[in-house]
């Protein structure tokens, strides 16, 4: 079963609608309507690269593509030129469709260039689906480069399946991009039963938060670091949702209660999901972390461990493969997919305790520690170095490092000859990595943990 | 007693400004936060560097999210004076 028949069986049938700026397209006129301008068939069977600005182009064109070509690599608008050949491989792309400026159309084996138009609706075309379209999703990986996540039409609408259908018709919105696996999983809920009011890049939260009031959306999802900017703008009063979900960071106590608060007429749900894993499980109780017995007494398709303290999953939304040549496995022996994500049980009660492979999560952004130490390591003074995360209200983490001196530097250890020390590391960081990688603190420490092959102890990475 | 935490905070304020390179508005308590010029990352370090300055993060047990810089500061104040 391909997306479009979802649709036609769900939202379309119910009166569901794209809503994109000041602009509303009913689902059931996209039936025969095509924003490719009857260069549908061209595509037939095609390895594509989605790369469009507009997220009602992207979302009109993903519903025309399910089915029909071979391969859909879904790409942000925030894609860096640079990482584009490695995709186009990776994927064995061969069809570029899209308007991206920052992103170079120009890669060896990129046959097509076409732009979707959703101003080109209606053009008569026959939806006759071939194929099951493998849907590759981006997510940062080690160094920057992106990783490529595949998934089918059936994993990604798995936890939407099982889910209990809602009685009256949600109106949907995202502060995620449609393109993240957070966002997609929006537009396919929202595709199988109801409206989705899309999220427009660079808008202003209250902006934003005005319009998702104004179309009256119901059911709402971000991370924990939208929810609280959300909270922030002091637009978040402007409406009044049914369901707030968050994803994709750990939901700490403190936005979870700020959230009661601002909606105390609202079911406030945290998910646990990932590009790789899929959407494992939602908790609804208002609490952090999630009861224990929900990893032993499970029913249903998804099976969850914690035996090897972080947290594995093995279930039918879990992506099938990353791809690309040098492709890691993205499953265990046993079928689990497992990110590292450490738990701790207290009183009943799991608690996520950041991920053991080391990668800091800064407000959605990805920083791996040893990136910034190979940076603050280059400094002719520097031994070596710890970067670790710190737990932080507003972006759920941020980025400190404890600092090895050489012998003969920390020897001159007057606090002004440190402190100039610092800042020669804190401008080298700056010069060289993104706000977010930044240390927002560096301690000198006398020495560092090792492992005894060696290896910086990263406890509480 | 309270001035020396807004102080403090104004401080704070305009020293991760300065570092983040950003336009800091002019601080008065019904300045938005989100119109202060500062992003979130700015917000994340100015927490982080006053929990460390005063010893407590007064957001692990607020209920509600500081809209104005005069909510903020108070926000902190009413942590100190408890």
């Amino acid at each position: 079963m391909a997306l479009w028949d979802l649709v036609a069986g769900g939202a379309a049938a119910r009166g569901g609608a794209l809503i994109a700026g000041v602009r509303a397209i009913p689902l059931s006129s996209l039936a025969g309507a095509s924003c490719l301008a009857g260069r549908l068939e061209a595509l037939r069977g095609r390895s594509v690269i989605l790369a469009v600005q507009d997220p009602l182009a992207a979302a009109i064109a993903m519903l025309e593509l399910d089915g029909v070509v071979r391969r859909m690599v879904l790409c942000t608008p925030d894609l860096a030129a640079q990482h584009l050949p490695h995709v186009a491989r990776s994927a064995q792309a061969d069809v570029w469709l899209g308007d991206l400026e920052s992103v170079a159309p120009r890669v060896d084996g990129l046959a097509l260039a076409m732009e979707p138009d959703p101003e080109a609706v209606p053009a008569r075309v026959e939806r006759r689906a071939t194929c099951d379209t493998e849907w590759v999703l981006l997510t940062s990986g080690t160094t920057g480069v992106p990783k490529l996540v595949g998934h089918s039409l059936r994993s990604l609408t798995h936890a939407i399946r099982e889910s209990t259908p809602e009685a009256s018709i949600p109106v949907w919105s995202t502060f995620y991009d449609i393109r993240r696996y957070g966002g997609l999983q929006i537009y396919l809920r929202a595709l199988c039963a109801g409206s989705l009011v899309l999220p427009v890049a660079g808008e202003p939260a209250a902006d934003f938060l005005a319009r998702v009031a104004g179309h009256g959306v119901t059911h709402m999802s971000g991370t924990p670091s939208h929810w609280r900017k959300a909270l922030m703008s002091g637009a978040a009063g402007r409406f009044s949702p049914a369901y707030v979900r968050l994803s994709g960071e750990i939901a700490d106590q403190g936005v979870l209660d700020a959230l009661r608060a601002a909606y105390p007429g609202a079911v406030v749900a945290h998910a646990f999901a990932s590009t790789e894993a899929g959407v494992a499980f939602e908790v609804r109780d208002g609490r952090a972390g999630f009861p224990a017995d929900l990893v032993a007494g499970r029913e249903g398709s998804v099976d969850l461990d914690v035996s090897r303290g972080t947290l594995r999953i093995r279930s039918p939304g879990n992506a099938t493969a990353y791809l690309g040549p040098d492709a890691p496995p993205l499953k265990d022996a046993e079928g689990f997919v497992d990110l590292g994500d450490r738990l701790e049980l207290r009183e009943g009660r799991y608690y996520f305790a950041g991920r053991s492979g080391g990668i800091i999560n800064v407000g959605g952004l990805k920083v791996h520690p040893e990136e910034v130490e190979a940076v603050i390591n280059a400094h002719p003074r520097v031994l070596m170095s710890l970067v670790r995360s710190r737990r932080n209200p507003i972006t759920g983490a941020i980025v400190t490092a404890e600092v090895v001196l050489a012998r003969d530097a920390a020897a001159e250890g007057s606090p002004a000859a440190q402190e100039r020390l610092r800042q020669e590391i804190l401008a080298a960081c700056r010069a060289t990595l993104a706000a977010h990688k930044v240390p927002a603190l560096i301690r000198f420490v006398p020495a560092l943990d090792l492992t005894p092959s060696g290896k910086l102890v990263r406890a509480d990475a | 007693m309270n001035m020396p935490v807004r102080a403090l905070i104004m401080s704070v304020f305009q020293e991760v400004a300065s570092e983040q390179q950003r336009q800091l508005a002019t601080l008065t308590d019904d300045l938005k936060l989100l119109k202060s010029g500062l992003d979130s990352l700015s917000f994340a370090l100015i927490v982080a560097r006053l929990e460390d300055d005063l010893g407590y993060d007064p957001f692990d047990t607020a209920e509600t999210f500081p809209v104005t810089f005069g909510d903020f500061v108070k926000l902190y104040e009413a942590r100190a004076a408890s």
